[in-house]
């Protein structure tokens, strides 16, 4: 159930603050504000003074200065010093807010013309829609289907751009149970201004209510499994052999060696690439051209299905009904043949 | 201190009929057009440098894709080019000379023969792009698909996009170019330039030297990436 | 008070000058006047000021309603076509085309510029971007912003995409020819002993523009044409799904466009510079800080595109290097703004309508300037960033900042080059309508940026409404604003009193030949022996 707070007041001046890290950005922006507000009044304050005393009919003599170093000096390096303080002040905010807690709650959100989907770890889906615990950190990892999209909850004061063609993520605490805004803050066409929703905030007994619902078709990582037996990924990652492909239990958030000598991060971003660009990058000791490419086949909220099965196959991840429990197997290259160096074609 | 130059030594005589009404001296002039012909390639620069800068940031993350496209690219027809548009240039600077020295007949014959060098290079591309188009590697209107390296496909369609988009504007800037050849020609006959008055010859002249130094980058950065890798044309 | 030319006493206005030495079309259309070619500029960009603002006018309109009065079509072309005409066909080539344009060579003591023909050139390449970009009007218009990021304008846009961004990619060759024009002229047709250091600010100031119009507009052509082979032949350059980066597209795009708005601004400065000397009767207080603090934004401007883009996943470093470096482009603009204002100290200062025109450029320009501080600032252009926060800031400064600075040049200039006076109570009138209206249409955007309402929007949630009719109110007032002086400077060009060649008693060599000028400004070259703003000998050298 909704906690029952009205919506914002009838005309707001200020928004209001829900999230742990809104008040933080709030001291910032008065800081600067109320910097400004100063300055303005200075300027014009000065200009009304010297227009006054110096007006022609008071002061008919213009006095012919050149200037002064030690003022230029002055009013170029304290305002200066002042914002590197702004700088500095500003740059701390931005850092916590690229770096969510390793306990958030992640959420994962699909930007497509006009609308926001959203996924739950559970296999709930809504749309424009999003429901959150309060005091719990919550991390929105984000793809557009289309064109660049920006989410935005102005009361948490997050945003972040949503690409086409890669994960962004944005993450925030709420604290005030309530209903508050959603945007889409990016031009992404006709119905831009359409593509605006609620975040409902509920306290965490309610919270427990409303996502016992569940998804009807199960969790997250089950939806994954049955995509990922639907799709053939099981012909040749075979969970408990090595086929042509490389094994999935136990890769999430690994190091993985590539054939061309890197050594990359098994994480969101790489799975997703794996499914929809397979040839991007090769594990070593594997060959080129042998996954099928998925592009097209299969949508960004599929995508994002079947990472979390395969996240569900690393000890620590959700759990999926049907894995079996095995210790997680680190990938290992075959060694009948040598690594060949992909791009030396043979004529 | 004025910016105002009168230079000594080579001052041209004062030309009448040459110098517009609104410069005090001939040499004003001539440093009025020179100044505004280097800013002017200045922003050619500029302009070059976009797709300069976006083949950059695609070679930097497709490096086996971008390699991999040195087997389509004729490293002898493009290394022939190359070195006629060294010896353009140089009849180019040739024909800036004879027009310094009054040399009305040199000047005609190495205009000509600037040209002469500037229409081969059109010719030879010309050629390079017909068997692009017979390979199916023109991006988005004429792909076949790049069948060598499926794997590559995607990010070579970029490349080769890159290498149109380049190759085409530079041929665009050599097109023009001949035209400028044509009208120096044609005051050339007309016997208008000499010691006194080359300034067109000059400015042009820098026009071509630059449009060849374009190409001196084009070259390497899309012919011979992969070239190490002994890929040849087939 | 300052003799810079020998020439015989009082010259009232002259039986023959530029305007009228020859009559009919041709002697315009082929004129290589720059004082000609300069006011063909002054019809052709008031045209598209007003299409530009006939457009804003609409979709204030529909912003009186929270659903919207208009289709979301209709409003996200009209808000687009806006961006577009008003920032590449009126304020990009606004006070350099037309009021440096006559000025530059009359303030060196030159004849004309250095390539007369390439300046009317550049004005018929205008026209032909122009004529594009109204052809995509007509046609339904483009609906990407004047942005067009991609892929949405790739790829997804059904608007005509194709001619607003080729009318665009050819106005910006004029801007290239503009500045080209004013760097040769500045550096190589300064009459004797006119010095770097004797130039007039307004002359820095458009040296400076020139440098990022020629350094920085050739990346916006390749940008779109790159853009434009992509939505043709689909070759992937900024498509994601093969490879291809939209990111890649912004910082091409903002490569230019930030240098761009310091191009939005700059000319207005160096137009304040000489108002405010002139009615302060004072040479402009710290010359040398105020000529190198244009150099000094002019280069800083190149390297800050990337405050747009903080929120696209740019790594951390990347935000810190490009928000420390928007501090730093800070510091320029407010040596300026003290330095205006320390000209008025111990000045005598008169309240002429340009002067009117240049405190409102001050007092909003500051505005402008400090809330871009919230924007370069990491933390809060979270809160901010796509916002109308933004859009009142950039608004502030070049509309509360450019445009009054451009109003306040045109008002100073207007008898030098018509030889005509306007009516003194409506300009002044004119001038309060302007501020008052101004300030009631974008203030409260500032208020409904923070509160979240995000920008581009043509529908809004209920509670933002009150603000939203206050802002369309201002902008009904700002619109009368700009309409009275239209009146009013027409009506001076028949019936205006005639002025003489000095009518503000202002220093500057433009203010010693007849108003208008004759078509080669000067009898013969001047020589200049003294600095700029002579208004009297130096009484203070303040240390």
């Amino acid at each position: 159930m909704l906690a029952n707070v009205p919506l914002l007041a009838d005309f707001p001046l200020f928004p209001v603050a829900a999230s742990e890290q809104a008040p933080g950005i709030d001291a910032l922006y008065w800081f600067i504000t109320i910097i400004s507000i100063v300055m303005t009044i200075v300027i014009f304050a000065a200009l009304a003074y010297f227009a006054w005393v110096y007006h022609s009919k008071r002061h008919p003599h213009a006095t012919q200065i050149e200037g002064s170093t030690k003022l230029e000096l002055t009013w170029s390096i304290l305002p200066f010093l002042v914002m590197l303080v702004m700088f500095a002040w500003g740059a701390q905010i931005f850092y916590r807010a690229q770096n969510p807690p390793k306990d958030a709650m992640e959420i994962f959100v699909t930007g497509k013309q006009w609308m926001w989907k959203i996924q739950y770890p559970d296999g709930t889906r809504e749309i424009d829609e999003l429901h959150v615990p309060v005091g719990q950190p919550v991390k929105l990892t984000m793809a557009s289907e289309d064109v660049i999209h920006s989410f935005s909850i102005p009361a948490f004061r997050v945003r972040h751009d949503v690409m086409p063609g890669h994960y962004n993520s944005l993450w925030f605490t709420a604290t005030k149970p309530g209903r508050y805004h959603l945007f889409c803050t990016e031009y992404c066409g006709n119905q831009h201004a359409g593509m605006i929703g609620w975040v409902d905030v509920l306290e965490p007994r309610e919270y427990a209510n409303w996502a016992s619902g569940g998804g009807a078709q199960g969790s997250l990582a089950e939806q994954g499994e049955k995509l990922f037996q639907q799709n053939g990924c099981a012909t040749c990652h075979l969970l408990d052999q090595q086929g042509r492909c490389p094994i999935l239990r136990g890769l999430y958030n690994k190091p993985v060696q590539l054939n061309d000598g890197r050594t990359v991060l098994a994480d969101d971003a790489y799975l997703r690439e794996s499914i929809l660009d397979p040839n991007a990058k090769i594990v070593a000791g594997f060959e080129p051209n042998v996954m099928p490419n998925f592009k097209g086949q299969l949508s960004e909220e599929n995508v994002i299905q079947l990472i979390a099965y395969i996240k569900s196959l690393s000890p620590g991840g959700p759990a999926s009904q049907q894995g079996t429990q095995q210790p997680a197997v680190v990938i290992a290259p075959r060694s009948a043949n040598p690594p060949k160096v992909a791009n030396a074609a043979q004529h | 201190m004025a910016d105002i130059v009168v230079s000594e030594g080579h001052e041209p005589a004062l030309e009448g009929t040459h110098l517009k009404h609104h410069f005090a001296t001939a040499a004003q002039q001539m440093d009025a057009d020179t100044l505004g012909m280097w800013t002017f390639l200045i922003t050619e620069v500029l302009f070059f440098g976009g797709m300069f800068a976006s083949y950059a940031v695609y070679r930097n993350l497709y490096l086996d894709a971008f390699a991999s496209t040195s087997l389509y690219m004729n490293v002898v027809l493009g290394g022939t080019n190359t070195a006629v548009l060294i010896c353009s240039s140089l009849t180019m600077a040739l024909a800036v000379r004879a027009a310094q020295l009054s040399n009305r007949k040199h000047l005609q014959l190495f205009l000509i023969l600037t040209m002469i060098f500037g229409a081969a290079f059109l010719v030879i591309k010309g050629f390079e792009y017909h068997d692009k188009w017979v390979e199916g590697l023109i991006p988005g209107i004429h792909w076949f698909g790049y069948p060598e390296f499926p794997q590559y496909a995607y990010h070579a369609e970029i490349l080769f996009f890159l290498y149109f988009c380049m190759t085409g504007m530079h041929a665009l800037h050599m097109v023009v170019g001949l035209g400028l050849l044509s009208y120096l020609l044609i005051q050339a006959r007309r016997n208008i330039f000499g010691a006194s008055y080359y300034t067109p010859v000059e400015m042009i002249g820098l026009y071509w030297h630059f449009v060849d130094i374009v190409w001196i980058f084009l070259f390497p950065l899309l012919y011979l990436i992969g070239y190490h890798l002994h890929l040849h044309h087939k | 008070m300052a003799t810079l030319v020998h020439r015989s006493p009082e010259v009232e206005a002259q039986e023959v000058n530029y305007l009228n030495v020859e009559h009919g079309w041709k002697s315009w259309l082929l004129t290589t006047d720059h004082k000609r070619i300069a006011m063909l500029y002054v019809i052709s960009i008031t045209l598209m000021f007003f299409v530009g603002g006939l457009m804003a006018v609409l979709f204030r309109i529909n912003l009186l309603e929270p659903e919207g009065l208009f289709s979301a079509e209709t409003y996200n072309r009209l808000f687009s076509m806006h961006g577009i005409v008003m920032v590449f066909f009126f304020l990009v080539p606004s006070i350099p085309a037309t009021l440096a344009n006559f000025l530059i060579p009359i303030m060196i003591g030159a004849k004309d510029l250095a390539f007369p023909r390439v300046n009317l050139l550049s004005w018929y390449i205008y026209v032909l971007g122009a004529i594009l970009t109204l052809y995509a009007v007509v046609r339904g218009g483009v609906d990407t912003g004047w942005t067009f990021y991609a892929p949405y304008s790739s790829t997804y846009s059904n608007s005509y995409v194709l001619a607003a961004a080729f009318g665009v990619f050819t106005a910006g060759f004029s801007s290239i020819l503009t500045g080209l024009n004013f760097i040769v002229t500045v550096h190589k047709m300064r009459a004797p002993g006119m010095t770097w250091s004797r130039l007039p600010l307004f002359v820095w100031s458009n040296y400076a523009t020139g440098l990022i119009q020629v350094l920085g507009t050739p990346v916006l052509a390749i940008t779109l044409l790159l853009l434009a082979f992509e939505r043709i032949a689909h070759v992937g350059i900024f498509d994601p799904n093969i490879g291809g980066d939209p990111i890649l597209f912004q910082h091409l795009f903002w490569f230019y466009s930030h240098p761009a708005v310091y191009i939005m601004i700059l000319p207005g400065m160096g137009v304040i510079s000489e108002i405010v000397s002139c009615f302060s009767r004072k040479r402009v207080f710290g010359y040398n800080f105020v000529a190198f603090s244009s150099m000094a934004i002019a280069v800083l401007s190149f390297v800050v595109w990337g405050h747009h883009m903080f929120l696209t996943g740019e790594s951390m470093y990347t935000g810190l290097a490009f928000s420390l470096l928007s501090f730093m482009v800070a510091v320029p603009s407010a040596i300026k703004v003290f330095n205006w204002t320390a000209t008025m100290y111990k000045g005598s200062v008169q309240f002429d309508t340009p002067m009117l025109y240049a405190f409102g450029f001050i007092g909003l320009f500051t505005i402008g300037g400090l809330t871009g501080l919230h924007l370069a600032t990491l933390g809060t252009d979270v809160a901010t960033h796509g916002t109308y926060f933004v859009v009142a800031h950039f608004h502030y400064v070049m509309v509360g900042g450019m445009v009054m600075a451009f109003m306040g040049g045109l008002h100073f200039w207007w008898p030098k080059m018509t030889g005509r006076l306007y009516p003194e109570a409506w300009s002044k009138f004119a001038a309060l309508i302007v501020f008052i209206g101004f300030n009631l249409t974008f203030f409260p955007q500032f208020i409904l940026g923070y509160l979240g309402m995000p920008r581009r929007y043509h529908a809004y949630p209920p509670e933002f409404q009150a603000l939203n009719v206050l802002s369309t109110a201002g902008a009904s007032i700002l619109g009368v604003g700009y309409i009275i002086p239209m009146v009013y400077f027409i009506w001076s060009l028949k019936s205006g009193p005639k002025a003489g060649n000095n009518p503000w008693g202002a220093a500057g060599l433009e203010w010693q030949i007849p108003s208008p000028p004759t078509t080669f400004n000067f009898d013969e070259t001047p020589i200049v022996t003294e600095e700029a703003y002579n208004y009297g000998p130096l009484e203070e050298v303040v240390g």
